[in-house]
């Protein structure tokens, strides 16, 4: 991009400077630290000029919005033709409450659903079973059946929104609830527009809400993509997930290469199946982090677009350029939030926010002030989602596409970020591809230590997070936190106990044998699960016979 | 408890919460300041987790508690840590606890709550101080 004999005399003239001026100030006032690093540990320089980016080639390796290798956005106009869908993860206690956060949500300016289940529906428990004590509406709401999903999504437009669902395990039976509300009410399949979670591989990695082994869960997902291909024109049936990896304490290039790699795991899985590549990859969608390094982030984002352009095309085939663009997701960083001081987040997650929207996201959630402490309160969510509109109508940086495209410093870490990530493509598959390496704890293992090494730097004071190791104050809470109705679990317990004893019991039979039997034979097994939940069968119940019947993963365990 | 072995500290994660940075990052700081740690992996009923301290012969029994949960597994835990005799242990809850769960877990026998923030060495203090651990030298059980 830059000329080669001006990039050679501007790193002559940069030593020089190195030496004389900057040597100078040092010696007068020393720098803060020895060595500057990114969050993630890499070192960054003093100053980025020309040099440090002069193999880059702007044809080649950043392009125009819209186009190959989508470097700098995979639409022609960015947001000047349409803001990101401002999307707030939400869910607890019933079916009824979470029904009324949602039109709250959509009454104050939120223009997609997100649905946050919980602990006992991830893992395919109904609300009454053994193994869900305790865990009622914690972390999400708790959907058992087509009945509390019928109630979830009453009143919600669900022809006009899209619909966001963080479900993976049991993701093709939540999504046939979906499927099947709607279509109760007149609305065909095919309009119906949204995205399942059902990234199974980053659980075995980072998040662990796996149930079944790699193998069968594999096998799902494809049932699934395959579905959507067939059926679901409008629907995104995996978002391949960066989010949990970084949460578990990855640092920014792990996140981007452990979820690519897992991204052409699927691709492989799915032509293996026999797809062709351009049915479905149009349709494969990614959910990343948006951490606290600024730049970083934004070199990140812009990094997976080129290295998942040019895998699919180059490595995959693909020919249509929708199965080449990169359209991702953004979460700021939950894990950055912190317990003390709360009303600090408010400024870091604006500042992530920043970041995603700078870094080209489709779709943003932003993390509330509270959530280091509880679930989110109204107030605290509605903080959060201003944060996104002060965005989009104050700040003008959405005026231009990409603006910090041909920053120095922001090539360099792109590039950085490519090189680093091809290299861990090599290591994976080294040893054999990801799901090996998970069966090996590669990743486990390199999370671990990313998230060790975190701490210690916290621990010591290289690293300060204010409110936490130091301007520490000593201050009692003031903000209010959400209050669950007490009686919900009790009513969830009742509506599951009377609908087992009210529908038609020889068709939830009927139907759960149909299951059984597809997950023996093979055939797609979204077909017969559709037909289980149109009966009533329980989450528990379906994904009982598929725990029978695929058996349960459990982890070698590694600290 | 023999006077001359390492202190014996279980991690472990009772119920369904997935989130094991936490617990990972602890055991290994604990690891690392000389402690022997088992560390159980997640999805562990309080039953598992009471047989596991008995087995292992533990002081320390920490338990990492993310989804909200605590309220409905610590309690079982305690009574089953009771009920097998192992009424010295020190048990520590780390995880997100809400202000006005403290007092109630401490009713029960929990002597340390550790939130969100905590510093490993804050944690690895607080054990050497309520085992009289001598701070100069390897922690070793009294």
């Amino acid at each position: 991009m830059y000329d080669k004999e001006q990039a050679r005399k501007v790193h002559e003239e940069k030593e020089r400077w190195e030496e004389t001026t900057v040597q100078k100030a040092l010696s007068r006032f020393p720098e803060r630290y020895e060595k500057f690093t990114t969050i993630s540990g890499k070192p960054v320089e003093r100053l980025y000029t020309p040099d440090n980016v002069v193999d880059l080639d702007y044809f080649r390796d950043l392009g125009f919005p819209g186009e190959f290798p989508f470097t700098r956005g995979p639409y022609p106009t960015m947001y000047r033709g349409r803001l990101w869908t401002m999307r707030m993860f939400a869910g607890f206690g019933t079916a009824e409450e979470t029904n009324e956060r949602f039109k709250y949500l959509l009454a104050e300016g939120e223009t997609g659903l997100s649905i946050a289940f919980d602990l006992p529906t991830l893992y395919g428990y109904d609300t009454d079973a053994p193994e869900a004590e305790g865990e009622f509406g914690k972390c999400g709401v708790a959907v058992s059946s087509l009945r509390d999903m019928e109630i979830l999504l009453d009143g919600i437009p669900l022809d006009e929104i899209t619909t966001s669902m963080t479900i993976n395990s049991p993701a093709a039976v939540i999504w046939a609830m979906y499927i099947v509300t709607a279509e109760k009410r007149g609305i065909p399949r095919r309009v119906l527009g949204g995205t399942i979670q059902n990234d199974i591989l980053k659980e075995y990695i980072a998040q662990k809400e796996y149930i079944f082994p790699p193998e069968p869960s594999m096998r799902l997902v494809v049932d699934t993509i395959e579905f959507a291909a067939n059926e679901m024109p409008r629907w995104h049936p995996i978002s391949i997930s960066g989010y949990h990896i970084r949460e578990a304490g990855s640092t920014a290039v792990q996140e981007l290469a452990f979820t690519l790699a897992d991204g052409f795991t699927y691709v492989e899985a799915a032509l293996e199946r026999g797809l062709d590549v351009d049915a479905f990859a149009p349709r494969l969608s990614f959910f990343f982090n948006v951490h606290n390094d600024f730049f970083e982030e934004i070199a990140k984002f812009r990094a997976a677009r080129r290295i998942w352009a040019r895998a699919m095309r180059d490595k995959y085939g693909a020919k249509n350029p929708r199965s080449w663009t990169l359209r991702f997701h953004a979460q700021t960083a939950g894990c950055t939030l912190t317990a003390q001081q709360p009303e600090n987040n408010i400024v870091r997650v604006a500042i992530q926010a920043l970041a995603a929207v700078l870094g080209g996201a489709q779709s943003l959630h932003t993390n509330s002030m509270d959530e280091a402490l509880a679930l989110p309160s109204e107030k605290a969510v509605r903080i959060a989602l201003r944060t996104q509109q002060i965005i989009a109508h104050e700040t003008e940086v959405t005026n231009t596409i990409d603006p910090l495209g041909g920053s120095f410093y922001v090539e360099a870490l792109t590039n950085r970020m490519e090189e680093e990530a091809n290299e861990y493509f090599r290591r994976i598959e080294s040893l054999g591809g990801v799901i090996p390496a998970i069966e090996k704890g590669f990743f486990q293992q390199e999370i671990a230590d990313a998230a060790f090494r975190y701490q210690l730097e916290v621990d010591a004071k290289r690293r300060i997070i204010v409110g936490v190791n130091e301007y520490v104050e000593e201050e009692p809470l003031e903000i209010p936190l959400l209050e669950m109705d007490p009686e919900g679990y009790d009513r969830q317990v009742r509506r599951l106990q009377e609908l087992r004893r009210t529908r038609d019991n020889r068709e939830v039979t009927r139907t759960l044998h149909e299951v059984r039997e597809a997950a023996r034979n093979g055939k797609n097994l979204m077909y017969p699960i559709l037909d289980a939940v149109a009966a009533y069968a329980t989450l528990g119940e379906i994904m009982g016979i598929l725990r029978e019947e695929f058996g349960e993963w459990e982890e070698p365990v590694w600290f | 408890m023999a006077s001359s072995r390492k202190v014996r500290v279980l991690v472990a994660k009772p119920g369904l919460d997935g989130h094991d940075r936490g617990a990972k990052v602890v055991a290994r700081a604990l690891r690392d300041a000389g402690f022997e740690v088992i560390y159980t992996g997640i999805r562990q009923t309080p039953e598992a987790i009471a047989e596991a301290a008995l087995q292992e012969d533990v002081d320390v029994v920490g338990l990492s508690i993310l989804s909200g949960a605590h309220m409905a597994l610590v309690p079982k835990i305690m009574r089953l840590l009771k009920e097998k005799g192992l009424n010295d242990v020190l048990v520590l809850v780390g995880g997100i606890i809400p202000d006005e769960d403290v007092p109630k877990l401490k009713a029960l026998g929990v002597k340390g709550v550790f939130g969100p923030g905590t510093l490993t060495t804050d944690i690895i203090a607080f054990i050497r101080r309520e085992l009289n651990l001598d701070t100069e030298e390897a922690p070793k059980a009294a």
